[in-house]
């Protein structure tokens, strides 16, 4: 049982609860920035494909987690942000200005898209961003002369500052880079969640009557969630681009979109960790399943059949057990864990129990 | 004659979504949820009905398959509720969605297992029979879907409108714990609901399967229909069935008189538009909220 003791109200302003949370996510920092060197190339490149799907989920996170505003569309989003990189870069701007430039233009995407989303609510904003991520589909192909349309894009490495950065060439800089910007969204998520707008993002999502009572402005609340998500998408959406080394309309289909909500959902909605939680498992997932399908099929004789559809129908029962048993996520499981240690012979079983909430509708019929 | 023609098969086509829109309206009238498996549901009905009828499967006649086939989307649809919705009683209606997009994964995986990924078409009666109408040809099975859909929706139009287990539902929706104190058992009522619309998507699956192919990823179409329940504006059944006319009529126009590439887009174009101008449809029941 260990309790942290308040000595200091610096202590309840400071982004860690005490010099051991700090420490272990120093520690935590330092393994994984080490990664290259006690990590074969391919699994280098899995890791990094997780960070990237990492810093997507945090965008997400920012609207859905926090806001509580559920997108189906953030595929498009960060299909704005791969392309934006591309073609900046294609125009001869360099990369450390192109990236976040993405990054912004992403931002201002997701604002025109906010202002007329911002009249709907729960499952109609649910469609709309799932129509909008279909349509993105057809509009790259439309908008072929910028976009490359079918026949796609290709873009090869980066530089920076004198150094390539490629996927193949050199993985130990390009997961570096992106750790870096995993590390930057991260440590601004965490600030944000401590700002006022932050607050009011989780005040947002709680009850809408009840943020308007405190003063909370609900439009520009919502328009300024969805700009910082589409942002931060936006990067995952470079970095994505630069991952794949080719993309077209079809890299970033609706599957993707629903893939990533998914995924936060898996972590643990309004958790930072749930994004990084909920990668492991989509970045992992595949390698996985075929290491096992191998395992299991030397161990029955048979040869390994290929089963179409099999990493989504896992998928599927993975989530339906999630939200039946653990609405909360991985990270839920955990603070479960981690509270039961903490308290210990104290926890009791209905220490996490939510309110329940009876349906009351808006129809008149 | 052209555009007569392009009209008849916009309208059967309309109708298949129309159908799929009813599904979404049945569940979302009665628990204001919405089924985003509902597609595959459709999917899965249409496959129940292949795999009892076709030769290569188990080759029972088509009427007896009928029943049969409906019979079991009503228990699969029960089910689904008794043993995974039902739990989420009294939980955010987002986790409802991201539930039924698992469902549907999970169903879309089983059914690729079973019947394969082949596009497969129903044997049924009314293969390659035509009705002639004053210089217009029209496949039976579209007229069949045609009539079939108008009176489904009347037929349930009228179960919400006058039945007292419609109004049951109704109240339901509305606000759970008072139908609760009313005596309506509320439970039940989204049980039956839910087997309900794994009738009508059965009934939907079996239009679609004897009008062209269905293969494991056909459910996608409840994105189509999508469009249709919000054009209708959801939880209104005659809404559903306009809603889904007015998509499956734009597809064909759109894609003989506008230049390739944009057809596509129409209907989904048409959605955005409703939701940004009319964002709870044409045929609204909502009005704004007092606190």
């Amino acid at each position: 049982m260990r309790i942290v003791f308040k000595t200091d109200y610096m202590q309840d302003i400071r982004p860690w609860k005490d010099i051991y949370q700090l420490g272990l996510y120093l520690i935590l920092l330092v393994v994984v920035t080490t990664a290259p060197w006690w990590l074969d190339d391919f699994y280098l490149g899995e890791l990094t494909n997780v960070l990237i799907w990492a810093i997507a989920g945090l965008g997400l996170m920012i609207l859905t987690g926090h806001t509580g505003q559920a997108s189906l569309g953030h595929a498009a989003f960060l299909a704005v942000g791969c392309y934006a990189n591309v073609i900046l870069i294609e125009a001869g701007v360099p990369f450390l200005i192109a990236f976040p430039l993405a990054g912004i233009i992403t931002g201002i995407a997701g604002v025109t898209v906010a202002i007329p989303a911002l009249r709907l609510h729960g499952i109609y904003l649910a469609i709309f961003t799932l129509a909008l991520s279909v349509l993105m589909d057809d509009i790259i192909v439309l908008a072929e002369p910028v976009t490359g349309g079918v026949a796609g894009k290709y873009l090869g490495g980066v530089e920076i500052f004198g150094h390539l950065v490629d996927r193949w060439a050199t993985p130990d800089q390009f997961f570096w880079l992106v750790l870096g910007v995993a590390v930057i969204v991260t440590l601004g998520y965490i600030n944000l969640l401590r700002s006022p707008l932050g607050r009011s993002f989780i005040a947002v999502r709680d009850s809408e009557v009840s943020a308007q009572a405190m003063g909370v402005d609900i439009a520009q609340t919502k328009t300024i969630s969805f700009a910082l998500s589409c942002a931060v998408t936006g990067l995952a959406g470079a970095l994505m681009g630069l991952y794949a080394g080719a993309f077209n309309n079809e890299t970033f289909s609706v599957v993707i979109s629903i893939q990533l909500l998914m995924m936060i959902v898996i972590g643990g909605l309004g958790s930072i960790h749930g994004a990084f939680l909920g990668a492991i498992v989509i970045g992992f997932l595949p390698q996985f399943l075929s290491i096992s399908k191998e395992y299991v099929g030397a161990v029955i004789g048979g040869n390994t059949v290929a089963i179409p559809g099999l990493e989504f129908g896992i998928f599927g029962m993975i989530l339906i057990a999630f939200i039946l048993f653990e609405p909360m996520g991985m990270y839920g499981r955990w603070l479960k864990i981690r509270t039961w240690f903490e308290l210990f012979p104290f926890y009791r079983k209905d220490m996490f129990k939510r309110q329940k909430s009876y349906l009351k509708t808006e129809r008149l019929r | 004659m052209d555009n007569a023609q392009l009209l008849i098969s916009g309208l059967a086509n309309g109708c298949v979504y129309g159908l799929i829109a009813l599904g979404f309206v049945l569940i979302y009238k009665a628990t204001e949820a919405v089924n985003f498996a509902q597609g595959d549901f459709m999917m899965l009905g249409a496959f129940v009905t292949i795999g009892l009828t076709n030769t290569e499967y188990m080759g029972l006649p088509f009427w007896l398959a009928l029943p049969l086939s409906l019979g079991i989307m009503a228990v699969f649809g029960y089910l689904v509720d008794r043993l995974i919705i039902r739990r989420l009683f009294g939980e955010s209606q987002t986790a409802v969605v991201i539930l039924t997009i698992a469902i549907g994964f999970v169903i879309r995986f089983v059914a690729g297992l079973i019947w394969g990924h082949e596009p497969q078409t129903l044997q049924n009666p009314l293969a390659g029979k035509e009705v002639r109408f004053g210089g217009l040809v029209l496949g039976m099975e579209d007229v069949a879907v045609i009539v079939v859909t108008v009176l489904l929706t009347w037929g349930l139009y009228v179960f919400f409108s006058k039945t007292k287990l419609g109004l049951a539902m109704q109240g339901a929706s509305q606000n759970q714990l008072a139908a609760y104190y009313m005596g309506i058992p509320v439970k039940r009522v989204q049980g039956f609901i839910w087997a309900l619309a794994g009738v009508v998507a059965g009934i939907a699956g079996i239009l679609f399967a004897a009008k062209g192919s269905v293969d494991p990823t056909t459910g996608l179409l409840g994105i189509k229909a999508f469009a249709a329940a919000v054009i209708g504006g959801f939880g209104s059944l005659p809404g559903a069935l306009a809603g889904g006319l007015i998509v499956g009529v734009i597809e064909p126009f759109a894609s003989r008189y506008v230049a390739a590439g944009y057809s596509q887009i129409a209907p989904y174009g048409l959605l955005l538009a409703v939701l940004i101008f009319r964002p709870h449809g044409l045929f609204s029941q909502v009005r704004v909220k007092k606190v």
